[in-house]
């Protein structure tokens, strides 16, 4: 029952950030899809993961986005641009477009048809690793190389941020 | 829950995410609907990690909501440096590298 909850508050906060037009909306709006996350977090035992969504994802970074919307001032996208340049107007890319897309409803129902034991319960047969203590122990052993590898990711991407986003002096 | 709800809920929402990249006509959306598929991955990797009893789903997890922080910093400056340029967040005003 929770499940149906959290899942219809993920998908129609998600539907929301895709049709509207005014990006603070797409976000507040994508914020509660995040809760909705963090609740099928919690449901399948992942308590810290439930948590970091809401800091990281919740916080960190749509406070970024909320940041950059309201510093370019930009509110709404143009009604009159939309009618008239939009790919959707196009009927070649119209046509590419929906072969694609009939394509990958198509490659999602053949993964779907082809796994085994769709109904079985989630975890009914394991018992969950939710302890934080053995998320860290295997973060820092088994994955110690992929860790340090993230901190250089993230030293890089600071850094690029800063120097693309810079005022140029000359 | 069986876990094929799981995935036909991931799936559904990688689907959004994909339709809004492709039909919205504004970046900072453009980069909102990158995070919701980024979402619909995780949540397929945590729900299989339950499902085989394994700590590793949660750890790429861990690793992919890195990634998605890297990724908007950087995105986020492009498109500052972007809108300086042309006043204009459509991906369509961006057609040349050179100006």
């Amino acid at each position: 029952m929770l499940f149906y909850i959290f899942a219809a508050v993920t998908v129609i906060g998600s539907l929301i950030v895709v049709s509207q037009r005014n990006p603070v909306y797409s976000l507040i709006s994508l914020v509660g899809a995040f809760f909705g996350l963090c609740g099928l977090y919690v449901l399948l035992e992942a308590p810290f993961l439930a948590v970091v969504q809401i800091i990281v994802y919740a916080g960190a970074i749509m406070v970024l986005f909320l940041f950059v919307v309201m510093v370019l001032n930009v509110p709404r996208e143009d009604a009159a641009e939309w009618d008239r340049a939009h790919p959707l107007y196009r009927p070649m890319a119209v046509r590419v477009g929906g072969a694609l897309a009939v394509l990958l409803a198509l490659e999602f129902a053949w993964a779907l048809s082809r796994t085994a034991g769709l109904s079985a319960g989630v975890g009914d047969e394991k018992p969950a690793v939710s302890s934080v203590a053995e998320l860290g122990r295997v973060l820092f052993t088994d994955y110690m190389f992929a860790f340090e590898v993230t901190s250089i990711l993230i030293i890089a991407a600071m850094v690029g941020a800063v120097v693309i986003a810079r005022k140029r002096e000359e | 829950m069986p876990i094929g709800h799981y995935l036909v809920l991931s799936g559904l929402l990688f689907s959004i995410g994909a339709a809004g990249v492709f039909l919205r006509r504004n970046l900072i959306t453009l980069l909102m609907s990158v995070e919701i598929m980024l979402n619909a991955v995780n949540l397929t990797f945590v729900a299989f990690g339950r499902q085989i009893g394994e700590v590793d789903g949660q750890i790429i997890t861990f690793f992919v909501m890195t990634v998605a922080a890297a990724e908007a910093a950087v995105g986020l400056a492009l498109v500052i440096g972007l809108f300086r340029h042309r006043e204009s967040l459509n991906p369509e005003a961006f057609t040349t590298l050179k100006w």
